[in-house]
């Protein structure tokens, strides 16, 4: 365990050996094999360490590595006025929420990688070894974001699995929508990281450490903010901004159906299994200060249980393959927020795990889909596939049944864990999260229905008898649009350039390895957390995962020794709050909402039932009697023009936020030249025009009054000059004339 | 050793000299000579780095010789981390800027680079000055090279440009060298010396309201320089116009001399009217950063664009320092550097594709990722390096500086923090016009790579970005005790341990003395907690250590110049500055008698 440093960094090589030299000197095959390398050798170093931390006692479960100093110690004050000192070591943790949150990256981020070799084979060689170095790369910082144990490491891997998600969605970079789309999910994110750094810097102004343990430890010791908005409220409000936006949440979830411009194994592992769970993780990261913050931890419920609502309705009537993946994506997220929302923490980390096994499975399935239909993504243009591709049928089968909620797969058991939660804490979040898994069951299986079933309604190709499709188009809900298709190439697609097309057909073993895989994930994920009710041991996961979410935790160093002494002293005087707060954090089995077994049990079956209904409402609109839900769409043409356009969101904040940022630009911009720097110029216009004056009174005025002596002297002189004539007889005359004035003078005066 | 400084400043003066030898014609010996002085400037100046001591609080490398006695003015030269690592800058982006001119220039050559050396001698002088005068001679030694560079080898509005930054640059520093002045003289009408130390200065307590004026004028200087809104449209003009490495010596170290001057000489001579001038500061700070952000968002011009976006960075950097905690004035620093180093690397990235394509309008590009790949990767690290992703040398600064202004004012930091979502946006909608798409300009389709040169000029950038970002601690390091010093100044609830151990009362010689004694504060500690002595009893001071005794013994050996002053009509009446020793208590309250301090006020006590 003390090598955890490594498991992040051997992506982090691939990344680098496959972006500096990959791109010019690696075929195809050598930079797959490459990456998909570095990514095996993390997963065995991280099943390692995750087999050492299983070896621990449950309570020691935690293990700190310092790898070296990043923000050395810089004296800041505290919100009390003492002095702080603010520092960020590169450290990593290993403990139950981490270590799972390890697995899955390191394992699912294995099989996408194997995966890809095969789905990116048609790429140009250079772009694969790129495409290979952005997928390490993104691994490096998922996995940072992962093991980080304080905030600013945390916050290295959040930004740079931002980053990743951008160069990857905008892969294909000369596919304007798709560097659009890069570009929207930067921002957006960026919109949320606003709230995450202001929350960061709040927590250290509040506990003067940006350590995470150390902060829960703090946290602890302060009251719950019941009924009141106090510090520990403001700060969780701001990381969730943050999570808002990593995690496609209202307000911020717009960016995510967009990120399906990208490749499918970037969708599946960015924004399916793994980037986008950060937020969820992150609030699981941080929930004692969250179970702090019982106002805040409401408003989490109620935007997760919205946003779930919101995309599975956005969900019914997308025909975008990708996009309704998206979109469940989006209210699964809400899902996982709904149960951090209501204190179910090790709840909706399970729930993060298994929809990672199933949502990542579900989008390979669907890559395989589009690569069989040679990039065609329209669900109006398949149909049928079931015999083509018996696999990635039989493989996305039981994702559907796992996100459907159908016992005994994988998602059964973390759904109704988060509904069971929900139910306790409050009935009006469980009745909205609950018409939500209605939703998920239909939408998903309407999917499969018009993906699989029916007859094929794609375009031709050669060799291919043209009846089966469009002759047994009973199914078709869009016959029209697909015989109008038929035949014409689609360029939607991204150009999978491997000459004539042959029909649909299933994927290479490359492709379907990792789609059986994951479905065996995506059945026995959920057997970790059998819930009490049906196992007298208790959900697994839940024990498991229990220390992550409590102050409580002791600390255990590669020497055996804690930290440092104010460590030491922070535990100890954690440890007798930290029964309460084990108690709040683990749900609520001992408070008033107590619920019997057999009501329990019940609710399970509630479920189920639910979950059915969707599937049978599904196969009564899309496989037996078609032509209701086209009516369905004519009848409520309003409707479901506003779902189409995803409640006009994107229009919304085009309208607003967008244009009205631009437009100030422009006008300031505008400011800038003519006010700003017309001063500047006015400045330089006046000096201009004061000398142009000065010059015209100095020629005039000044150089003038010159002149006018010159003059004077010039004309008196012409006058004076008269006088001298050089005559003797004039002078003498003259001279007679002053004598005679003189001696006049004198005798008058006199 | 004892004149490292000197050989560093004036390498690149020689190798100017030695161009004026060169024949005209022969431009390639030009280029060879300028590049391998410039070369030569920057493995000299390498040292520099490991043999800084950040241990030792005081300026190091100090060099001291006479310059004008009859006014003061020394030649006096010193670094300290700050320094160092400005100056480390300044000498790696001179020769990345002469590098990059290689095809560049091809008219005037030998002028071209003669200027480009001088210029690089006045920045490194600005930045090891510790004599105001001798700062001033730089600060202006520094405008005129750049002058011509924009005037000649710029682009089309160059004249109009060229004027522009001299002009408005000249009124900053005429007004600076005002304020330099009444330093100056009211330095001389307290202790009777006509002094330019520097070092003299940061120790001085003067009256706030003397304080406010001087801060105003520095102001005036600084702010055109670094630039603060509203003083920077001669910014995106000169950028515009300048030559590509006009432009990366401007971004990377020019604008650093307002930051620098703040620091050196704001912060710590000034600390109350630096106090009382926060609101103004820090909502023109925060104004520059949303406006310059904003208005970079509306460029069509690439090169203006990241000129407005240097804009917004300045006014970060402004607003850390006036955090006036020492997270903030931390991150202040290393975000110059990070801008130096992210800005530069825009810079000259831009000139690349102009010197292929002769325009700057971002709508002639697209699609250049296609047949630039290597470009396109160096641009896209430098665009992240200056949105400040984490792992790269821009977070580290912004979120230091945010975190210290967050302490500072939480709401200066949210809107400050908005600054980050703008940066994205422009940068990142600025990379996707030129880099991303279809190339649909058939003059780009046969645009060529970077070359082996091109790229010498980006390694050490890229290198930088990395290093400063996975590992900042060594120049954090380095930069830390320029920080305790300023933070001892303007913030002195700071003060470590360390510095109270030599409190100034500590030192007799110092606190013996009354009205002149205000100006020698706290003297700087040795490792061995003891005052160094090395500025009071340097060669060039006895003056100041005699002359403050004078008046308590009376009338004895009257000052003439102290009596004639007509700002301290009462030295031969009462022995202390009444307006000095009434203020409040300072850092490390000079004015409480200590034991030393009685001892040494006795008569006869004083050495």
């Amino acid at each position: 365990m003390k090598y955890i440093w490594l498991i992040p960094l051997l992506p982090a090589i691939g990344a680098a050996v496959n972006g500096l030299v990959g791109v010019r000197y690696f075929s195809r095959r050598t930079a797959g094999a490459f990456a998909c390398a570095t990514m095996m050798l993390a997963l065995g170093l991280s099943l390692l360490a995750f087999w050492e931390l299983l070896g621990l006692p449950a309570e020691e479960r935690a293990f700190d590595v310092v790898v070296a100093d990043w923000f050395p110690s810089i004296p800041l004050q505290l919100h009390d006025g003492s002095v702080g000192t603010f520092r960020a070591p590169w450290g990593f943790r290993l403990d139950p929420l981490s270590g799972m949150m390890l697995l899955v990256v390191t394992g699912i981020g294995t099989l996408i990688h194997v995966y890809s070799t095969a789905y990116m084979a048609d790429e140009p060689r250079g772009g694969v070894a790129r495409f290979f170095s952005y997928l390490n790369l993104f691994c490096f910082f998922m996995l940072m974001l992962v093991l980080g144990n304080n905030f600013p490491v945390m916050f290295v891997g959040w930004e740079g699995v931002g980053l990743c998600s951008y160069l990857l969605i905008g892969y294909w970079y000369e596919k304007k929508s798709a560097s659009d789309a890069g570009k929207k999910a930067f921002i957006t994110n960026r919109v949320g990281d606003w709230g995450f750094i202001l929350g960061v810097f709040l927590i250290f102004y509040t506990f003067g450490t940006l350590d995470l343990r150390d902060v829960q430890n703090a946290a602890a010791l302060m009251p719950v903010e019941t009924g009141h908005f106090g510090v520990l409220s403001a700060i969780c409000l701001l990381l969730f901004v943050g999570a808002t936006g990593k995690s496609a949440q209202i307000p911020l979830y717009v960016w995510l159906p967009d990120a399906m411009e990208g490749p499918t194994p970037v969708s599946a592992l960015i924004h399916a299994a793994t980037m986008v769970t950060a937020g969820v993780y992150m609030l699981g990261r941080n929930a004692v200060l969250f179970s702090h913050a019982p106002e805040v931890m409401t408003i989490v419920a109620v935007v997760g249980v919205l946003t779930a609502l919101m995309a599975a309705t956005i969900g019914l009537v997308q025909y975008d393959i990708k996009r309704v993946l998206a979109y469940s994506t989006v209210s699964q997220l809400g899902y996982m927020f709904t149960a951090m929302g209501v204190g179910a923490f090790s709840a909706g980390a399970f729930h993060l795990m298994t929809h990672a096994f199933f949502k990542a499975l579900l989008f390979l399935g669907s890559g395989s889909v589009i690569h069989a239909m040679a990039g065609e993504q329209d669900m109006r243009r398949m149909g049928g596939l079931k015999k083509f591709m018996p696999v990635t049928f039989a493989t996305m089968m039981i994702g559907t049944l796992a996100i459907a909620g159908i016992p005994p797969f994988a998602g059964f058991f973390s759904k109704d864990e988060i509904l069971f939660r929900a139910f306790l804490q409050n009935k009006v979040i469980w009745s909205l999260a609950v018409v939500t898994a209605l939703m998920t069951a239909f939408y998903m299986f309407r999917l499969m229905y018009m993906t699989f079933y029916g007859g094929y309604r794609g375009p031709a190709w050669e060799g291919a008898d043209h009846g089966h499709g469009v002759a047994h188009g009973h199914v078709d809900a869009h016959a029209d649009a697909g015989t109008g298709h038929a035949g014409t190439q689609d360029d939607h697609g991204h150009g999978h350039g491997h000459g004539p097309w042959h029909g649909p057909h299933e994927s290479p073993a490359a492709m379907t390895y990792p789609l059986w895989a994951l479905a065996v994930g995506a059945v026995v994920a959920g057997f970790l957390g059998i819930p009490a009710a049906i196992l007298p041991s208790g959900s697994a996961i839940e024990h498991f995962l229990e220390p992550s979410f409590t102050a409580q935790e002791v600390r255990l160093q590669p020497d055996g020794t804690p930290l440092s002494g104010v460590r030491l002293q922070a535990d100890q005087a954690t440890r007798p709050p930290a029964g309460a707060e084990r108690a709040a954090a683990a749900g609520h089995e001992e408070g008033e909402h107590q619920v019997s077994r057999a009501g329990e049990i019940g609710l399970m079956a509630f479920s189920v039932l639910i979950a059915v209904a969707g599937i049978l409402a599904a196969r009564r609109l899309y496989v037996t009697k078609p032509e209701i839900s086209e009516g369905l769409a004519e009848r409520f043409a309003g409707a479901h023009r506003v779902l189409s356009n995803k409640y006009y969101v994107d229009e919304l904040y085009d309208a607003t936020a967008i244009s009205g940022t631009k437009s100030a630009a422009r006008r300031l911009w505008t400011v800038d030249r003519q006010v700003v720097d017309g001063a500047v110029n006015g400045t330089g216009w006046v000096t201009l025009f004061s000398s142009w004056v000065s010059g015209l009174s100095d020629k005039h005025v000044v150089d003038g009054a010159v002149n006018a002596v010159g003059w004077t002297a010039e004309e008196s002189s012409y006058w004076f000059r008269r006088l001298q004539t050089g005559l003797v007889q004039n002078y003498a005359l003259l001279m007679l004339f002053g004598v005679a004035a003189f001696v006049g003078l004198y005798l008058i005066v006199r | 050793m004892s004149h490292y400084l000197s050989i560093i400043l004036f390498t690149p003066l020689a190798g100017a000299l030695l161009l004026l030898f060169v024949s005209k014609q022969n431009e390639n010996a030009i280029r060879w000579i300028a590049n391998v002085v410039a070369f030569i400037g920057f493995v000299i100046s390498v040292p520099l780095w490991f043999w800084y001591n950040p241990q030792n609080p005081d300026f190091q490398f100090v060099e001291r010789a006479p310059w004008i006695p009859s006014i003061g003015a020394e030649y006096f030269l010193g670094v300290d981390g700050f320094s160092t690592l400005l100056i480390l800058l300044t000498t790696l982006m001179g020769i990345i800027a002469i590098l990059s001119s290689w095809t560049a220039i091809t008219e005037r050559v030998k002028e071209y680079y003669v200027f480009l050396l001088v210029l690089q001698t006045g920045m490194l002088g600005a930045f090891m000055a510790l004599d105001f005068l001798l700062f001033f001679l730089f600060w202006e030694v520094m405008l005129v090279p750049m002058y011509f560079l924009i005037g000649i080898w710029g682009s089309a509005n160059r004249l109009y440009s060229a004027i522009k930054f001299f002009l408005y640059t000249l009124v900053g520093s005429v007004v600076m060298l005002l304020g330099i002045l009444a330093l100056y003289f009211y330095n001389q009408s307290v202790t009777g010396v006509y002094t330019f130390d520097i070092t003299l200065f940061h120790k001085a307590n003067i009256p706030v309201n003397m304080q406010w004026w001087i801060f105003l004028a520095f102001f005036f200087g600084f702010a055109i320089k670094v630039p603060m809104f509203p003083f920077h449209t001669w910014l995106p003009d000169a950028h515009t116009d300048a030559p590509t490495a006009g432009s990366v010596i401007l971004a990377a170290v020019l604008l650093k001399m307002g930051t620098y001057g703040f620091i050196r000489f704001s912060l710590p001579i000034l600390p109350e009217a630096t106090h009382a001038f926060v609101p103004m500061m820090v909502l023109l700070s925060i104004i520059g950063i949303v406006y310059g952000a904003l208005v970079a968002l509306a460029q069509k011009d690439w090169k203006r664009l990241v000129a407005y976006s240097s804009v917004s960075h300045m006014a970060l950097v402004m607003l850390g320092m006036f955090a006036l905690n020492p997270v903030g004035i931390t991150g202040s620093i290393f975000q110059q550097l990070n801008h130096g180093i992210s800005t530069g690397a825009l810079f000259l990235l831009v000139g690349i594709v102009y010197e292929r394509r002769h325009t700057r309008e971002i709508s002639e590009y697209g699609g250049i990722s296609k047949v630039m790949p290597v470009y396109a990767a160096v641009f896209l690290v430098m665009t992240m390096s200056s949105i400040g992703l984490p792992a790269l040398n821009g977070f580290i600064g912004e979120f230091l500086i945010l975190q210290g202004v967050f302490v500072a004012s939480k709401i200066w930091a949210a809107f400050a923090a908005s600054g980050v979502v703008l940066g994205a946006a422009y940068m990142l909608s600025l990379y996707q016009r030129t880099m991303f798409g279809k190339i649909e300009n058939p003059k780009n389709e046969n645009l060529l790579d970077l070359n082996g040169r091109e790229f010498a000029t980006f390694a050490p950038l890229l290198v930088l970005a990395v290093w400063m970002g996975l590992y900042p601690k060594p120049f954090l390091d380095r930069i830390s005790p320029s920080v305790d010093h300023v933070i001892a100044r303007v913030s002195p609830e700071y003060a470590k341990t360390a510095s109270a151990d030599c409190d100034p009362a500590v030192t007799p010689t110092v606190v013996a003395t009354n009205a002149a004694a205000q100006f020698l504060s706290a003297a700087p500690c040795g490792p061995d907690g003891k005052p160094l002595d090395a500025v009071v009893d340097s060669p060039a001071m006895p003056r100041v250590v005699a002359s403050p005794a004078m008046p308590r013994v009376g009338a004895s050996p009257p000052m003439p110049q102290v009596v004639a002053s007509p700002a301290m009509p009462v030295v031969g009446a009462s022995p202390p500055m009444p307006e000095v020793v009434a203020r409040p208590a300072m850092p490390g309250s000079r004015s409480t008698p200590t034991p030393a301090s009685a001892d040494s006020a006795a008569p006869g006590g004083r050495r």
